[in-house]
């Protein structure tokens, strides 16, 4: 396609990326340096049915006088990024001078809000990616060798998963696993302890995010692997058969390495996807034991009765550069690739 | 025939009873939390519409919708029913209006003792009382042979007494979910014993001391005779353990008590059901609760016909003697003609032993923020209870910094 062609084509997907996804994140980087402005607090009488008495409110003249001046805030540079809810590197800096062994440091830190939802972020991404490459793609494979008949309800039955709204999916297992659910109500009885809790156990909840998000995730990878398989040539396969080449050696030298461009991409997807994990936390009512980086903005925008809209910058632009470091090698590698094929 | 006779009889005489709001224009919509009493309330106001337009949003998100749907302008609501909390952020961002000449002009029922008035300006008109306070089953205390407790030291004792005679796993409830829910429950606690959460009148947060460590304990001791997913119960959540008769002793809220005293479910449990007085704590005279009052406020960024209408309707609710007296079970109404019933019990004696009501500051938004999830870990046994506190402190005074108010 030549060039020219090809900006025409590109034009409006482009413009529709910079306005609704390019400028919001540039806003957000703006809002990110800022912090409110220093309240101005005056004491007045308030009173209530309960009686009166004198405290303090806002004053709320000066402050929009202050307001219109400067609508933004007070400039604060780094100062969100590095205060305790985020990066704390005075905290940090603090409890490598105090801390005795390395891991009463790694208690210390993990103990910090983003840190803790970082730990969390990154297991479920370290855990849930590769089990649901690994799993769509043995579904895939064994769905791909049955035969025609009963491959259509069974398709229908696997992407189900992923068919069915992400809350409603977690709400389901989140009755299961209740003290007086079907899951929580035979661990008690399984494990012989009446007061274990699939719900207040910081590790059973994070396992139970965890499966979730590989039940969830899984048929995804399925429905672009088997799309991938139908394109898999047959003569060589037949050719391979005819050498006595086993099942798993077919898989491994002729399958694997034909659809390897798809398995890359479902890897990116499923990396990003994971890094953002949100709904499972709410659904499970899980935010006692398991945050993640997108819980924190959702914390810090409506769980408050005051609203952060600075540290929820700060943690937006954070988990973007986090979504970055975590695809470079992904990304290098398919670059690299990219190269030597032309 | 007759039945859809006495139906036209009584909307005529409705109508002809509420003719007297003759409001001519404007648009009224109402943004409110969902518990039985608020929906009789707007019931009420809607009664006297007239001809404006009326929408209204019942919603248990409506902390979450209220500061992002009054800043716009013209905001989305133009009367937002907040309480003494919710309050707060609306006067933190100038986002409701003085309603001063509106009371003189219409609002005759109304007395002066439901006037919220900050600096002689009325805010807020409140309607109706509530606080946390206990529930317990009367037929399970007499057969263990218990008093009704009275302290949470007593409430402990008792649950533990329930749980040894093997009559129940789980014998206490509060709401726990992690979060606001959670916090409030640290906050009554903390009250109960005492405690003052900044520093002389400043915003320097206080928690980190004896007091706190006291609350915390208490909690936990409390925590461990509840269902062990209490992390994750709400009020909705205990009220259904209540009926499913789980549950002993309960701290829950007094609004709560309508819909768990109807005639649905065990007729047995809602028989042997008991609204008692809120407990107090560590040798305290006051009780381990906070008094809430529920109003209305009007948008700052709406029309004056629109507010003046709001407020008409409202007025009409909030000064209602027929509402009180038919919705008299629903709330602690402070209304005048309210006559206090068996279900007013918990706020009525909240009041009587000087209980405080919730701190209206500016900042106690953030410290609640803070409360409800650096507190998380203790309760589940990571973390000492200094460490809990000292984390909220810090939580909260980074929060404090970046609102601007350290």
């Amino acid at each position: 396609m030549p060039n020219r062609s090809f900006f025409w084509f590109f034009f409006p997907a482009g413009l529709a990326m910079i306005l609704f996804i390019g400028l919001p994140i540039i806003s957000t980087g703006i809002q990110s340096f800022y912090a409110q402005h220093d309240q101005i607090l005056i004491e007045v009488k308030k009173c209530d049915p309960f009686g009166c008495k004198t405290s303090v409110v806002v004053d709320q003249e000066a402050t929009s006088k202050i307001k219109e001046e400067k609508p933004l805030g007070k400039f604060n540079g780094f100062g969100t990024y590095v205060d305790r809810n985020h990066l704390a590197s005075d905290q940090v800096s603090v409890f490598w001078s105090e801390s005795k062994s390395l891991s009463e440091f790694i208690g210390k830190v993990g103990n910090l809000p983003f840190y803790k939802a970082l730990v969390f972020t990154l297991t479920y991404c370290v855990i849930v990616t590769p089990c649901v490459l690994l799993l769509g793609f043995i579904i895939a494979l064994s769905l791909n060798a049955i035969s025609r008949k009963i491959r259509g309800p069974l398709i229908f039955g696997t992407i189900l998963p992923m068919i069915v709204t992400p809350l409603v999916g977690s709400l389901v297992l989140f009755w299961m696993i209740d003290a007086e659910g079907i899951i929580g109500a035979n661990l008690q009885i399984l494990m012989d302890d009446p007061y274990l809790s699939v719900k207040s156990s910081k590790a059973l909840t994070w396992i139970t995010i965890i499966i979730y998000g590989v039940w969830h995730h899984s048929p995804f990878a399925f429905v672009v692997f088997y799309a991938a398989l139908q394109t898999v040539p047959q003569e060589p396969l037949e050719a391979s058969i005819i050498d006595g080449a086993s099942r798993f050696q077919r898989v491994k030298h002729i399958v694997l390495p034909h659809i390897y461009p798809v398995v890359t991409f479902v890897a990116l997807i499923s990396l990003m996807d994971n890094f953002r994990v949100f709904e499972p936390i709410i659904g499970f009512s899980a935010e006692g034991s398991a945050q993640s980086l997108s819980w924190l903005i959702y914390d810090n925008l409506v769980n408050e009765e005051v609203i952060l809209f600075g540290s929820a910058a700060a943690t937006s632009i954070m988990t973007i550069v986090g979504i970055s470091i975590i695809l470079t090698p992904v990304l290098l590698r398919t670059w690299k690739e990219f190269r030597t094929n032309r | 025939m007759k039945k859809i006779l006495v139906t036209l009889l009584f909307l005529l005489f409705g109508t002809v009873a509420n003719a007297d709001c003759n409001i001519k224009s404007g648009s009224i919509n109402i943004l409110a939390n969902d518990f039985p009493a608020l929906r009789t309330l707007v019931e009420t106001a809607k009664e006297c519409k007239g001809s404006a337009d009326f929408k209204v949003t019942h919603s248990a998100e409506h902390n979450k919708i209220a500061v992002p749907a009054l800043t716009a302008n013209p905001s989305e609501f133009s009367v937002r029913v907040a309480a003494n909390s919710s309050i707060v952020p609306l006067m933190n961002a100038d986002l409701i209006r003085p309603m001063n000449d509106l009371v003189k002009k219409y609002g005759k029922g109304i007395q002066e003792s439901q006037l919220i008035t900050i600096d002689g300006k009325v805010m807020a008109v409140a309607f109706m009382a509530n606080t946390q306070h206990l529930y317990v089953r009367t037929d399970v205390l007499k057969e263990n042979g218990i008093a009704i407790p009275k302290t949470y030291e007593e409430v402990v004792a008792a649950a533990e007494k329930i749980r040894a005679a093997g009559k129940m796993k789980y014998p206490y409830a509060a709401a726990y979910k992690a979060g606001w829910n959670l916090a409030e429950e640290f906050v009554n606690m903390y009250i109960g014993h005492g405690g003052e959460f900044f520093k002389d009148g400043g915003a320097q947060p206080n928690i980190n001391n004896a007091k706190g460590v006291a609350t915390l304990n208490m909690l936990k001791k409390l925590a461990d005779l509840s269902n062990p997913d209490y992390l994750t119960h709400d009020s909705e959540a205990i009220k259904v353990e209540w009926e499913s008769g789980n549950v002993a002793i309960m701290t829950l809220w007094a609004s709560r008590s309508g819909t768990l005293l109807d005639d649905e479910g065990d007729a047995k449990i809602t028989a042997a059901t008991k609204l008692v007085a809120p407990a107090t704590v560590g040798g305290g005279n006051i009780p381990a609760a906070t008094l809430w009052w529920d109003g209305f406020t009007l948008a700052k960024n709406r029309s004056d016909a629109d507010a003046e209408a709001s407020f008409r309707a409202m007025a009409h609710a909030a000064s209602s003697k027929d509402m009180v007296a038919k919705a008299a079970d629903q709330a602690v109404w402070l209304v005048e003609g309210f006559v206090p019933g068996p279900k007013s019990v918990g706020v009525i004696e909240a009041v009587k032993m000087g209980a405080k009501p919730y701190p209206m500051l500016p900042q106690m938004g953030l410290m609640h923020g803070a409360l409800g999830s650096e507190i998380v870990e203790f309760l589940q046994g990571n973390e000492s209870a200094e460490q809990a506190l000292k984390d909220v402190e810090a939580a909260y005074i980074t929060k404090a910094k970046e609102q601007g108010f350290l």
